[in-house]
């Protein structure tokens, strides 16, 4: 089911996952499902993507259950920490549907790039304030027992404040899209919700049950 | 085995507990972790961040903590125990290496999520995870403690050897590889209604709700007009509510930062246990018969300063954590107000005694707060949060001082405002002398062991004086 002539990508419903989440028992009748979605690419297929860019997650073979109907969320991302979702799409998706599934497969890609990336750079740059205090210091990298030697937290803090203040535009930045995207994916989840019981009210007027 | 077992359940439609056990090994490893993200509605706590009571727990979570990352480390013995007592099926050596492999990637999982390497003991690391909430409200950042979790993650564990001692295909171990693993993390992302109860309480960080709400009835009762019961439950259930929907709120604009830290990885719209809409949802179905029972059924002041506090909390404070150490007073700000509302609610005014129980609660924001994160620097500086120890470490201990010892101002403010009679000055006077003298040590030493003394000091420090007032209350008939 991963594979396919464009690499990773299948597409999922996102609407029947979000309305069968909110109600718990909507949803009952799967509808003929198309396929599963990989939120992000497999590194070096995607446009503009290094092989083993990290910043993508790693694609991973997990293929959900042909009965399920619903999106399926996996483990924390190495890098970024966040959980990749794999997102379901039935035959008769709706363009609402289609568009909020396309609008967080593209936030999820967008954030997972964002945080692998800040950790990682945190990360490699707090090495590199190690490495030339202690070699300020006249001292190697690792002592007499062969651990690696570290700085306090007050010599650390240099570091942080440093860290802090040179990305606090980029923060700003991501900040301000973020909750952007939040409040736009949300809006849209509500505006599916309503299609759908609009749906169910339009074709089964009498039957209150299926609501 | 676990493979075709966990398939079979997949088949099923089972998602639950099978689906969540590496989840539940995370949480075992995020028990000393009581919520970096202090992001709690601080509104509703007159200042008192979640931290007081997450210091409570934390330290019992630290042992948890300890003993879950023990256990896990222990299952692999535990499961050639198992497996040599006459077990029928076939284990070989590979399936036994597999099951250590595993419990190691889970351990090693858990510790990569961790940027800086963490080599200090599991007490450090509680208090690391605990000062993740900025907010000097203690109380309003209830973080969802990982105690409850615990007999989960053991009965769970005692599970999954139940079901490792039973499964019948033992030899299909040794092809199950961390592919496997990563597929059994994987769990579908449908609403149990079973467990909404649980979801919506850690959505709404129940315990610091209730932390907010004790604070609330404190000033309450220390309002100088007769008891009135009715009134009393009215304003615990609509400031509960109102904390609620603040928390939710709050959450929903937090997840890729929860995320990434330690203490606030586990929370329900990072786990993907529940949909944005249906949080966002249910905050509204909170904030809305909250603050109407506040105006409503008791009077309009206690309704806006409700209104009031949600719109703080969640609009400035929490956007404000990225953006500006100022945030660190907008927080303490929450905090104060709903010993304020619990005042207003029981007399109809804004009086001095309402302002001085919020000036209480604001000043021991700070000292709470700025000691708890002073150890969580570097998560700070990593998720971009703008906070006084990591930008401004000299103002962040002169800060804590400050307010320590504003603290002996404001119990001799209390008679002199006709709160309490003049035995509260003279009672308190220890404990605030306590306080201040580990402030001091913090300002003077500014390291781990100094702040976290303050630290837990306060978390005792607040309920204490809190019950000191209450025991002093003056009789507002006229004084005895």
């Amino acid at each position: 089911m991963e594979a396919g002539p464009r690499g990773t990508r299948m597409a999922a419903v996102v609407a029947a996952a979000a309305a069968s989440r909110g109600g718990g028992r909507l949803g009952l009748l799967c509808p003929p499902r198309r396929g599963f979605v990989l939120h992000c690419r497999r590194p070096g297929l995607k446009r503009g993507a290094e092989p083993g860019d990290s910043t993508q997650c790693r694609a991973s073979r997990f293929s959900p259950p042909n009965k399920s109907c619903n999106d399926w969320i996996g483990p924390p991302d190495r890098y970024s920490n966040l959980r990749p979702i794999k997102f379901y799409i039935p035959e008769n998706e709706s363009p609402l549907e289609q568009q909020l599934r396309k609008l967080r497969q593209e936030t999820q890609e967008w954030n997972q790039q964002y945080w692998a990336n800040q950790n990682q750079t945190f990360s490699k740059e707090k090495e590199e304030f190690i490495h030339s205090r202690l070699k300020a210091r006249g001292l190697g990298l690792r002592d007499e027992t062969g651990k690696k030697v570290a700085l306090n937290a007050e010599e650390m803090a240099d570091f942080y404040k440093e860290f802090l203040n040179k990305n606090f535009q980029k923060h700003m930045y991501y900040n301000r899209d973020w909750y952007k995207r939040n409040f736009t994916i949300t809006l849209f989840m509500g505006k599916v919700a309503l299609e759908r019981i609009w749906k169910k009210l339009g074709f089964k007027q009498v039957c209150w049950c299926s609501i | 085995m676990l493979r075709s077992g966990c398939d079979v359940r997949c088949a099923h439609g089972v998602g639950g507990t099978k689906w969540r056990c590496p989840a539940v090994r995370e949480e075992r490893g995020n028990f000393a972790d009581p919520g970096k993200e202090s992001v709690a509605f601080r509104a509703m706590t007159a200042g008192l961040h979640v931290r007081s009571s997450l210091s409570l727990t934390g330290q019992v979570g630290a042992c948890i903590c300890h003993l879950g990352r023990k256990t896990m480390q222990q299952t692999p013995h535990r499961l050639m125990h198992l497996f040599k007592s006459g077990n029928k099926q076939w284990i070989t050596f590979q399936h036994l290496n597999f099951l250590k492999h595993m419990c190691l990637m889970q351990l090693n999982r858990n510790l990569n999520q961790q940027i800086k390497p963490k080599p200090e003991s599991s007490a450090s690391l509680f208090l690391e995870k605990t000062s993740s909430s900025q907010a000097k409200t203690v109380v309003h950042e209830m973080r969802p403690i990982s105690l409850p979790n615990l007999p989960l993650s053991t009965i769970s564990n005692q599970k999954e050897l139940k079901e490792l001692e039973t499964t019948p295909e033992v030899e299909s171990l040794g092809r199950v590889g961390l592919e496997s693993k990563d597929e059994k993390q994987w769990k579908e992302m449908k609403l149990q209604m079973d467990d909404l109860p649980g979801i919506l309480a850690r959505l709404s960080k129940i315990k610091l709700t209730a932390l907010v709400v004790s604070t609330a009835s404190a000033g309450f009762v220390l309002a100088p007009v007769p008891f009135d019961l009715q009134c009393f439950l009215l304003a615990s259930v609509g400031t509960g509510l109102a904390s609620c929907a603040a928390n939710s709120i709050n959450q929903f604009f937090e997840v890729p930062f929860d995320s990434n830290m330690n203490r606030t990885k586990n929370r329900p719209l990072v786990r993907g246990q529940i949909s944005p809409l249906l949080a966002v949802s249910f905050a509204i179905c909170c904030a809305v018969p909250g603050i109407t029972l506040l105006t409503w059924g008791i009077n309009p002041l206690t309704g806006v300063l409700g209104t009031f506090n949600i719109f703080l909390y969640t609009c400035c404070y929490t956007p404000m954590k990225r953006i500006s150490i100022a945030n660190t007073w907008v927080g303490a700000l929450v905090g104060a107000i709903p010993p304020v509302m619990g005042w207003t609610a029981a007399t109809g005014s804004l009086d001095a005694g309402a302002l001085l129980l919020g000036g209480i609660l604001y000043s021991w924001q700070f000292p709470h707060f700025n000691a708890l994160s002073w150890n969580l620097r570097e998560d700070y500086s990593r998720g971009g949060y703008c906070m006084m120890s990591v930008t401004h470490p000299a103002m962040c201990k002169r800060v804590a001082l400050r307010y320590c010892l504003a603290l002996f101002g404001l119990s001799v403010l209390a008679p002199l405002l006709k709160v309490t009679t003049w035995t509260f000055p003279i009672i308190s006077f220890p404990i605030n002398l306590y306080i201040s003298y580990l402030g001091f040590r913090f300002y003077k030493d500014s390291d781990r062991i100094s702040s976290r003394k303050l630290f837990f000091c306060s978390l005792w420090h607040l309920p204490l004086l809190l019950l000191l007032m209450l025991t002093c209350k003056q009789s507002f008939v006229g004084g005895k």
